[in-house]
């Protein structure tokens, strides 16, 4: 599945929840919810991401040129959050992830239902997650 | 609200919830249940009134003008300071000052009178409760005079350990600084015991009352504190405005914390010389609406007095305990004796910022996080809580409707 098509799966998912903002909070837990665990060699300060007021852990591996995220957060509705991008970027090649555009967080209107401060933070995720992408592309650059 | 809320102890609840106006909206399609009134009170009509009143109707700069909008701005001004004057319970009107809050108030203590009567090896006693601009002050003066910062040590049910004072103070304390109250917890703290022994060993005292203003009486001079400090926005007044209060004998001869218009008396090049108390401190425009405005506040609470709040804020914080004690996986932080309306908690296995972010979805504001006291929640081993604080407004179906919502999430998550 194309991360655009995932994309149409999450908006198609909020949708359902109407807009109601305890549904969308809770149905973004319970996607963090069913997150797998992270090892606890990955819970590193390395692996933290920085700009995110809760706790956010993010470990990268490259599985025949494609990119595989896992992470942890220590709030289930960061863990919601990640759980989306970990979702629509898992499986795709660096450059795809590299050029995904994330039309998602508007049309499911994120802002209103987890406010400014995890907008933010949710934006360090994809920064993070998006410069990793950049390393492991320019390292295959560079074996190729 | 129902028949219920308006039962408080003589107070009208309902006729107060309706003297301020944001009350009335909804909040992601649920009543607004606003419990966040140690970060921030509301404001009731009075002192929206006032600001409007102001820009609308005599907006000028003080003191100096000789027409009329200049004169009756200045008359508003100066009638709060008397009006502060009467709520702290100060000598004279001379003794307060007009800050932008409570921080600015320990800023300009910290500099203008640590950098006079601080000097290397001295110490400085602050308690553990504090929020972090009765730390970070102090540390800062601290660190540039090599004197040190000691600490009044926090019990389990968040009190402060006084029989640590005899061995903390000594002479080498110059200065104690403690709050009236906790913002984390709620703790009221015995200022009376601490002014004391501190000054049996000459130590000045500075009082962080933010957290008192709203709650707890407050008599300067019968507490013999040599300064005291409140912020307006805690109280029902416009933010950007408080007021230090301190002793005539050490604001005289503290220097001016910042230079500028107001403050002086004559400047030349050569030399200039200070205007006397309180205006060697208030350089610059003053904040002149909100001063204005906090004088409604002031007037607020003095109507509805602040025995019948604290009263019916008991009751609040009595039951909100009682319910919050009664739910399986709910842990109370902050257990004192004496306390204001604060109760902190935690829900086993939720994250506070999880708790908080449910809780806003259905209407509800509470505070979550470390609350600007992080030694203090490093002392209780956690980074944070979940904190309702109450105000003359709140009522019990309010309490009822967060209880509700932490029923939920406990059953959502743990």
């Amino acid at each position: 599945m194309s991360t655009d098509e995932t994309q149409r799966e999450i908006i198609d998912e909020f949708s359902l929840l109407d807009g109601d903002r305890e549904m969308s909070v809770m149905y973004l837990m319970e996607l963090g919810q069913k997150l797998p665990a992270l090892t606890d060699e990955h819970r590193t300060d390395v692996n933290l991401v920085k700009g995110c007021q809760s706790k956010v852990w993010l470990a990268t591996t490259l599985k025949n040129g494609h990119v595989y995220f896992s992470a942890d957060s220590n709030t289930a509705v960061t863990k919601g959050l990640v759980s989306l991008l970990i979702r629509i970027f898992n499986g795709h090649l660096p450059q795809e992830i590299l050029g995904a555009d994330l039309f998602f967080v508007k049309e499911i209107g994120m802002d209103r239902f987890v406010g400014t401060q995890r907008t933010n933070g949710f934006a360090a995720m994809i920064d993070r997650m998006k410069k990793e992408a950049e390393v492991l592309k320019s390292n295959a650059g560079v074996r190729a | 609200m129902t028949t219920r809320a308006a039962t408080g102890p003589g107070l009208d609840i309902t006729a107060i919830r309706k003297e301020f106006p944001i009350l009335s909206q909804q909040i992601n399609g649920h009543p607004l249940v606003y419990f966040d009134n140690a970060a921030t009170t509301q404001k009731p009509g009075q002192v929206i009134k006032a600001l409007t009143d102001y820009y609308s109707g005599y907006n000028a700069n003080i003191h100096r003008g000789i027409h009329t909008l200049a004169e009756k701005a200045t008359k508003g001004f100066e009638e709060t300071r008397v009006a502060a004057q009467h709520f702290l319970g100060a000598r004279e009107k001379e003794e307060i000052i007009f800050v932008r809050g409570v921080t600015e108030a320990i800023n300009l203590v910290a500099r203008a009178m640590g950098s006079r009567l601080l000097k290397k090896g001295d110490e400085i006693l602050i308690s553990g409760l504090e929020h972090h601009s009765n730390i970070v002050p102090w540390q800062m003066i601290a660190e540039e005079v090599g004197a040190s910062i000691q600490v009044i040590p926090v019990s389990e049910n968040g009190e402060l350990d006084l029989s640590a004072l005899d061995t903390l103070l000594s002479r080498k304390t110059k200065m104690v600084t403690v709050n009236h109250a906790s913002n984390s917890l709620g703790t009221i703290n015995d200022i009376e015991t601490i002014i004391d022994k501190a000054h049996e060993v000459g130590a000045l005292v500075m009082i962080d009352g933010a957290q008192a203003a709203a709650h707890i009486d407050i008599d300067v001079q019968k507490l013999d504190c040599d300064f005291y400090c409140i912020s307006g926005h805690k109280m029902y007044g416009p933010t950007g405005v408080g007021v230090l209060y301190g002793k005539r004998e050490h604001l005289e001869q503290m220097p001016p914390y910042m230079g500028g218009g107001e403050m002086i008396r004559e400047v030349t090049f050569k030399k200039t010389t200070y205007n006397d108390i309180p205006y060697k401190f208030e350089a610059g425009t003053p904040n002149i609406a909100d001063v204005i405005a906090l004088n409604e506040a002031f007037r607020f609470i003095s109507r509805i007095s602040k025995d019948s709040i604290r009263r019916h804020e008991a009751q609040l914080l009595d039951y909100a305990a009682r319910q919050l004690t009664r739910l399986k996986g709910v842990r109370l932080v902050g257990t004192a004796r004496e306390k204001v309306s604060v109760q902190s908690f935690l829900v086993d296995g939720v994250h506070p910022f999880d708790v908080g972010q449910l809780l806003d979805a259905r209407g509800i504001a509470v505070r979550t996080g470390h609350h600007c006291t992080q030694p203090l929640m490093e002392h209780f081993g956690i980074e944070g809580t979940v904190r309702a604080s109450f105000a003359v407004y709140n009522t019990q179906e309010e309490i009822d409707a967060m209880i509700e919502g932490i029923s939920r999430i406990k059953g959502f998550l743990q």
